[in-house]
């Protein structure tokens, strides 16, 4: 799957996007941050405070707890601060 | 909705008059057009900010936009909306986002331009980064703007 990183998310990974394959037991977004974050100190700090970051899937919101099964693009990113 | 409805993002500044007229010219069924612009302030609690740098979410901001829009439609009789968000350097006194709203009566198009900004600084995928004296730094969300976008839910 695709994963994009908007904002200080970006910033701290240091890409925009790139594809993944988590292993089979991560089912869900905060499961995906866990294992995202323990790629690297980069991703540890990106998501170090995992309540702030923001998902969504194939272009919607998502909740922490939802399945991340037959998504084609995650993306997260810091509280939105437009208008 | 008999009307048009039109979501921009771009780098361009816009023309308030020409999207206002680019609702009503031509027709009799529009009694009212709301406006509102977002405008970039040159101070940020007493810190000097010389420009902010507005980064998206290409694709799905202007899906998140046309959700809301498609919201606002439903809710109240509407015969027109626009919404346009720019992206990129913006420096004090430039416009960073418009709403307009067009309706029969005053109230709708009051009420649905409200609707539609508060959910635009909450849910629309866009980032706001300050440039000043001090260096470059992200906005914070506020709690004030959930409060605001959270009065529309429906109990």
């Amino acid at each position: 799957m695709k994963v994009k990183y908007f904002a200080w998310v970006r910033e701290r990974i240091g890409k925009a996007e790139e594809t993944i394959e988590p292993p089979a037991g991560v089912r869900t977004v905060e499961e995906l941050i866990a294992w995202l974050s323990g790629r690297s100190e980069a991703y540890a700090y990106a998501f170090e405070k995992p309540k702030v970051i923001r998902a969504a899937i194939d272009h919607a919101h998502v909740r922490p707890d939802a399945a991340i099964a037959g998504a084609r693009e995650i993306a997260f990113f810091p509280p939105m601060t437009g208008g | 909705m008999t009307g048009p409805v039109t979501i921009r993002i771009q780098e361009d500044d816009f023309d308030i008059a020409r999207e206002i007229a680019g609702l009503t010219k031509g027709r009799t069924d529009v009694g009212a057009v709301v406006s509102f612009s977002g405008i970039c302030r040159g101070d940020e609690d007493s810190a000097k900010i010389s420009a902010l740098t507005l980064e998206h979410y290409p694709g799905m901001a202007e899906e998140e936009i046309r959700r809301h829009v498609d919201e606002a439609v439903s809710r109240w009789p509407l015969n027109g909306v626009t919404v346009i968000h720019r992206v990129g350097r913006i420096t004090p006194g430039e416009n960073i986002v418009l709403v307009v709203t067009a309706s029969q009566h005053r109230q709708a198009a009051f009420e649905a331009a409200e609707f539609l900004m508060d959910y635009l600084k909450t849910s629309a995928p866009f980032w706001k980064k300050e440039e000043s004296a001090g260096g470059t730094g992200w906005v914070e969300a506020h709690a004030r703007d959930d409060e605001a976008a959270a009065r529309w839910t429906k109990s």
